[in-house]
């Protein structure tokens, strides 16, 4: 089986995002940018199949600027076996994402198409299922637990109520969370071998899919800022501030 | 404007984040409801007891038993035919179901909104909350997803008709093999007035739950907690408050022993209180808190739990 792993490009999850003095975005102006961390989670999970003997061939692949080569050469360098940029400079919503990796779906025919679920940036958590249903596949999204099963794979997820397993018919999406893995570090001859693997780089024109936005931005704005309160001394003075507030009786 | 809401629900009993996601689509025009599952006739009574209903669609089939996206989904885009938005809570099942509904409708779904400034305009939280932006939708059909914490829960009102609508029945993709859910005496997460959450800096599993559970017992609370404190197994997944875990706004939220990274303040910083233990006087939790304790919690926790 192939397994096709989508790799975003997103601002790194410990720099703090600052909004643009003219509201027009969040400054990414000389800030560091990695691989969204859910999609290192994805990456590591297919190349743990393959290790397993369940895949043979990992594919990453990222829509996004000519630096999203960088993310790609991480993917590689974890253990993916090649890499497909589809590159633009436009800003491409998670619906016509979904619309070009169901296209390369299509074309690469995997057993299982493995994101994150949800790219720190947007915080959409939208692309998983919108690939899913775009392919008629079935969706293990926020899996904390994969397990392939003949022609099935069984998907732990974590809900709000706690787990529930699904399974699920071959081929599928999954989503990853949290609790999934811990995705490794590339070593330093991995990092090497990966400048050498094969990355292809395409245009969304290529797979005739129309990005044009659906959504305007029309302001992006500071959250309203809470205040820095009082410390207290002690626990009775704690519990004096709690009484007032009304939280104890 | 007409909106469909998904009822969410679960053995029989409707989930109170269907509310917040009621009050939403009632600011967008008239508000029908959808309760699919199976013997869903109580659900659906309560459903039409929520304040501003029309109608409630119901399909009642065991295709629909487990909330299978994949079964859901069309049917919901089916029914869709009828309305000009689909509105969701953004909890694990409105986010699992939403989006499909959205793809099949070639709609680009809103995630997540604060609030709604026009009948296309709404505001929704990015970057961890870091930013709040302002979208305009060119979409002629709306999915949308609801912050609960942001819209006040719709109250009794009715009853509106209940409707039986057909199945779309099984596709055949996925079944449910089972379930583990947390059981607990105390509050939903997600609905308490008061919740203490602990992180890293307990050690063990026993010393969270020796320490917070009197704690949470005393003051009536929910427990919550950081990322680190699920990863290291000292609570469940379905704990985790933040950006990626639940999104809560307590009357008091009580962070004991955590540091404050912007993926935990994002799920708690609308909290009305917040109060922070922590032994690092400058750990960033402080900035946000209104009430700060420095100090070794292991010390603080027991004593506070003892004089409450
Ligand atoms: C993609 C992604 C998503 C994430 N999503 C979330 C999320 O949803 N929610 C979330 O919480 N995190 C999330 N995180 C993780 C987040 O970045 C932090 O790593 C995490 O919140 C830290 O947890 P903590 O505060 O318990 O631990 P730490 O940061 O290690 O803080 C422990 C704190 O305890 C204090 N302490 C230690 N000993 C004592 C003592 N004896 N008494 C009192 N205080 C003590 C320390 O001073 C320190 O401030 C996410 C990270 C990523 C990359
Ligand atoms: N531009 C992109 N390139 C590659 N993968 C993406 C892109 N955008 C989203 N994804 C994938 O979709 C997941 C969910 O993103 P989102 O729906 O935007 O929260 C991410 O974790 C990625 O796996």
């Amino acid at each position: 089986m192939k397994i096709l792993v989508a790799v975003k490009r997103v601002i790194d999850f410990n720099v703090k995002p600052r909004v643009k003095a003219d509201g027009s975005g969040v400054d990414l102006a000389n800030v560091k940018m990695s691989m969204n961390p859910f999609d290192e989670i994805a990456v590591e999970e297919a190349i743990r199949l393959k290790e397993k003997g369940v895949a043979e061939e990992v594919v990453a692949v990222s829509i996004g600027p000519a630096k999203a080569q960088e993310t790609l050469r991480t993917a590689l360098a974890m253990g993916a076996d090649r890499a497909i940029l589809i590159q633009t400079d436009d800003e491409v919503e998670p619906l016509a994402v979904a619309k070009l990796l169901a296209r390369l779906a299509e074309e690469e025919q995997p057993g299982l198409f493995i994101l994150g679920k949800q790219a720190i940036d947007d915080d959409s958590n939208q692309t998983g299922q919108m690939l899913a249903a775009l392919l008629n596949w079935p969706q293990g999204t926020f899996a904390s637990r994969v397990e392939i099963d003949g022609d099935k794979v069984n998907v732990t997820r974590e809900v709000d109520g706690g787990l529930e397993t699904v399974r699920l018919n071959l081929p599928a999406v999954i989503t990853t969370d949290l609790r999934l893995n811990e995705p490794r570090y590339a070593s330093l001859p991995n990092i090497m071998k990966a400048k050498s693997k094969p990355l292809a780089t395409k245009a969304p024109a290529d797979y005739g899919v129309d990005t044009a936005p659906r959504l305007t931005l029309l302001k992006v704005a500071e959250p309203p800022r809470r205040q820095a309160g009082v410390k207290v001394a002690d626990v009775d003075e704690l519990i004096g501030k709690l009484k007032a507030l009304g939280v104890v009786a | 404007m007409t909106a469909l809401v998904l009822v969410e629900h679960e053995a029989g009993q409707l989930k109170d984040a269907t509310r917040g996601a009621v009050t939403a689509a009632a600011q967008l025009g008239d508000v029908d409801l959808l309760v699919a599952g199976e013997n869903v006739d109580a659900v659906a009574s309560d459903a039409a007891k929520i304040a501003g209903v029309g109608k409630v669609l119901v399909a009642d089939d065991a295709a629909y038993g487990h909330g299978l996206a994949e079964n859901v989904a069309p049917l919901a885009a089916r029914l869709m035919g009828g309305y000009d938005a689909f509105v969701a809570a953004a909890t694990t099942t409105g986010k699992n179901v939403a989006p499909r509904v959205a793809a099949l409708l070639d709609v680009m779904q809103l995630s997540d909104i604060l609030s709604i400034e026009g009948p296309d305009t709404f505001t929704r939280p990015i970057y961890a909350g870091n930013a709040i932006a302002t979208v305009r939708s060119s979409d002629a059909k709306k999915v949308i997803t609801v912050r609960t914490t942001a819209f006040e829960k719709a109250g009794e009102g009715g009853p509106a008709t209940i409707e039986k609508v057909a199945s779309e029945g099984d596709k055949g993709l996925s079944s449910f093999v089972g379930a583990e859910l947390s059981k607990s005496e105390r509050p939903e997460l997600t609905g308490a007035r008061v919740i203490v959450s602990g992180g890293r800096a307990f050690g063990s599993a026993e010393q969270f739950h020796a320490l917070l559970d009197p704690l949470a017992d005393k003051l009536k609370a929910a427990i919550g907690a950081s990322r680190a404190a699920v990863d290291a197994g000292y609570a469940p997944n379905d704990y985790q408050v933040g950006q990626t875990g639940k999104i809560v706004a307590p009357e008091a939220y009580i962070a004991i022993g955590i540091s404050g990274a912007i993926q935990h303040l994002a799920g708690m910083k609308d909290s009305k209180t917040i109060v922070a233990i922590n032994k690092d006087e400058d750990a960033p939790i402080f900035q946000v808190a209104d009430i700060g304790l420095v100090g070794d919690l292991f010390k603080i926790v027991p004593e506070l739990t003892e004089k409450l």
